[in-house]
């Protein structure tokens, strides 16, 4: 399979890779997929409190190229916004950035799910997910 | 005209999949193009006569490797038609003595396929498991044989791990009950010894390519003492006696002759500095924390290491090694989500086999190019360790087979 070129960089040099403590109050961690099928992403916003802006991210993902790229795209493009733009960012956006094959779809659409997953954990945190609808997956 | 081809991978260490063909192999074929282009069934000419002898000569070669009558082996254009010809002939010549097939689940997709084409018509089958290690337990296959159990297919050497059955046991078994022994040895010439007038074997299959001949070419081994008969799957003008018609490729026969009188002369000491190579390969990995060999170690082909990086995904492993050319039981690298059957079927867990990689090594095959390997493998699996949220919770000591994943 031949990759695009976003995806090599991303692969080859991914960006915000770590951890952030998940018990600090200020994190939301996002854990989505299953080993079984061959991809497992963690991703995870830090969050300014007094802003409600997310100021840094964190990564780790286990799955093929496309999936480590998506993931690592995405915590660029999370940071400095808002929770409610964050989750706005849909999985069409991600593999036309990458220029994702069609076998390669459920990697971004995973991703998405990622960012939703871990902005849902920061609000059960914070006690400030009022209404959180359509947040399901 | 010259088409684009692909830049060429630095390292080949996928013998399975494919072998390039022997320099002496392309040198032997290529006058059966030009001047000696004669159709072996022509007996009017000259140009056919010595295209006969050709054919005929190669005939020889391949029956010599396997210790068969040269007027066993019948051409076809691969293991794949080899395998067709086999079972759907056999199961049509003897449907009325039974309805009957066992076969293997970790066979090549050639045999499963067409077992199931053969269940569609109406006959019967059971797909055996084989044990951890690869193997199939021979009680389990005695079993599995019924009174009306007319067929039995089982592979010599696995596509994807390598491991050896016991077909000298197997096939007594089979031949104690009057049940035809079809054996899938694509994988296996040039690779182990194999002297069919020993061998409890009525029908083998046998490729070209995977012993550095020609693509397109193969053929079928079908028993005269006691005799296999077969229905045709291929009508036409009655070559190979009948039992597959079409015009003999005089260059690709040629050259699968030559392939395997090369293979015959070469594979004892070819055999010895496989080995060696394998052990160096596998005494590198083995310095990698949770790295699992798939298959028995011993009963064991030396060209195959197939082995699963725990907490590493296959197709981001091959996408990091790109100087090395290898391949995956992991979905990604195919069309499917379905992880390797045959990794499936030896037990591992889903996880393991999305994390295997099948290194096969040969002719061409340097101890510089392990070497590269090992310390590539090393460099990636550790940084796409670092990556991986799997490895991060192996190292906090937590159990990832208690977490309730999201399935997708």
């Amino acid at each position: 399979m031949a990759y695009s070129d976003k995806v090599i960089d991303h692969y080859e040099n991914p960006r915000n890779v770590g951890s952030f403590d998940k018990s600090d109050n200020t994190v939301g961690t996002g854990m989505v997929g299953a080993p079984a099928c061959g991809d497992v992403m963690k991703l995870q916003i830090k969050v300014d409190p007094t802003t409600g802006l997310i100021e840094d991210a964190r990564f780790k993902t286990y799955g093929c190229g496309s999936a480590i790229a998506s993931s690592s795209l995405v915590t660029e493009w999370v940071k400095g916004k808002t929770l409610d733009e964050a989750a706005t960012i849909r999985n069409s956006q991600i593999a036309e950035e990458l220029a994702l094959p069609p076998v390669k779809i459920h990697c971004s659409i995973l991703a998405e799910d990622a960012i939703k997953a871990a902005v849902q954990d920061y609000k059960s945190k914070a006690g400030a997910g009022s209404t959180p609808a359509g947040e399901a997956h | 005209m010259t088409l684009p081809m692909t830049p060429h991978y630095p390292i080949y260490m996928d013998y399975g999949a494919t072998t390039p063909v022997d320099l002496r192999v392309v040198e032997a074929m290529i006058p059966w193009l030009r001047e000696h282009f004669g159709n072996p069934a022509s007996r009017s000419h000259a140009w056919g006569w010595e295209a006969e002898a050709a054919v005929e000569k190669a005939r020889e070669e391949v029956a010599a490797l396997v210790g068969a009558d040269p007027r066993e082996i019948v051409w076809t254009s691969g293991a794949t038609e080899s395998n067709n010809l086999a079972l759907k002939g056999a199961a049509h010549f003897y449907k009325t003595r039974g309805k009957h097939i066992v076969t293997v689940k970790t066979e090549h997709k050639a045999v499963l396929d067409t077992v199931r084409e053969l269940e569609r018509q109406g006959f019967e089958a059971t797909y055996l498991p084989v044990q951890e290690n690869g193997l199939l337990d021979h009680d389990a296959f005695k079993a599995a044989l019924r009174p009306d159990t007319i067929l039995a297919s089982v592979m010599f050497v696995n596509n994807e791990i390598g491991v050896i059955q016991d077909i000298t046991t197997l096939g007594a078994i089979c031949r104690e009950r009057g049940i035809i022994f079809h054996v899938d040895a694509a994988q296996a010439t040039g690779k182990v010894a194999i002297n069919l007038m020993a061998l409890p074997i009525d029908l083998m299959s046998l490729a070209s390519h995977k012993t550095y001949g020609p693509k397109g070419i193969g053929a079928l081994y079908v028993r005269r003492k006691p005799r296999v008969r077969l229905e045709a799957q291929m009508h036409g003008g009655g070559h190979e006696r009948g039992m597959r018609s079409g015009t003999l490729p005089t260059h690709q026969i040629v050259g699968m002759g030559e392939a395997f009188r090369i293979s015959r002369a070469e594979m004892g000491a070819e055999i010895e500095r496989i080995r060696m190579l394998q052990r160096r390969l596998l005494r590198g990995i083995s310095d990698i924390e949770q790295v699992f060999i798939n298959g028995d170690l011993e009963r064991r082909v030396p060209h195959n290491v197939n082995a699963s990086f725990n907490f590493v995904e296959g197709e981001s492993l091959i996408m990091g090694i790109k100087g090395i050319a290898v391949s995956s039981g992991s979905a990604c690298t195919s069309a499917s989500l379905e992880p390797s059957y045959v990794l499936r079927a030896l037990g591992r867990s889903d996880e393991l086999a999305h994390s295997s990689l099948r290194m096969t090594i040969g002719r061409f095959t340097t101890v510089d190019e392990i070497d590269t390997a090992v310390s590539t493998l090393k460099d990636r699996v550790a940084k796409l360790r670092e990556l991986s949220p799997l490895w991060e919770m192996y190292r906090d000591g937590i159990d990832l087979s208690t977490i309730q994943w999201t399935a997708h």
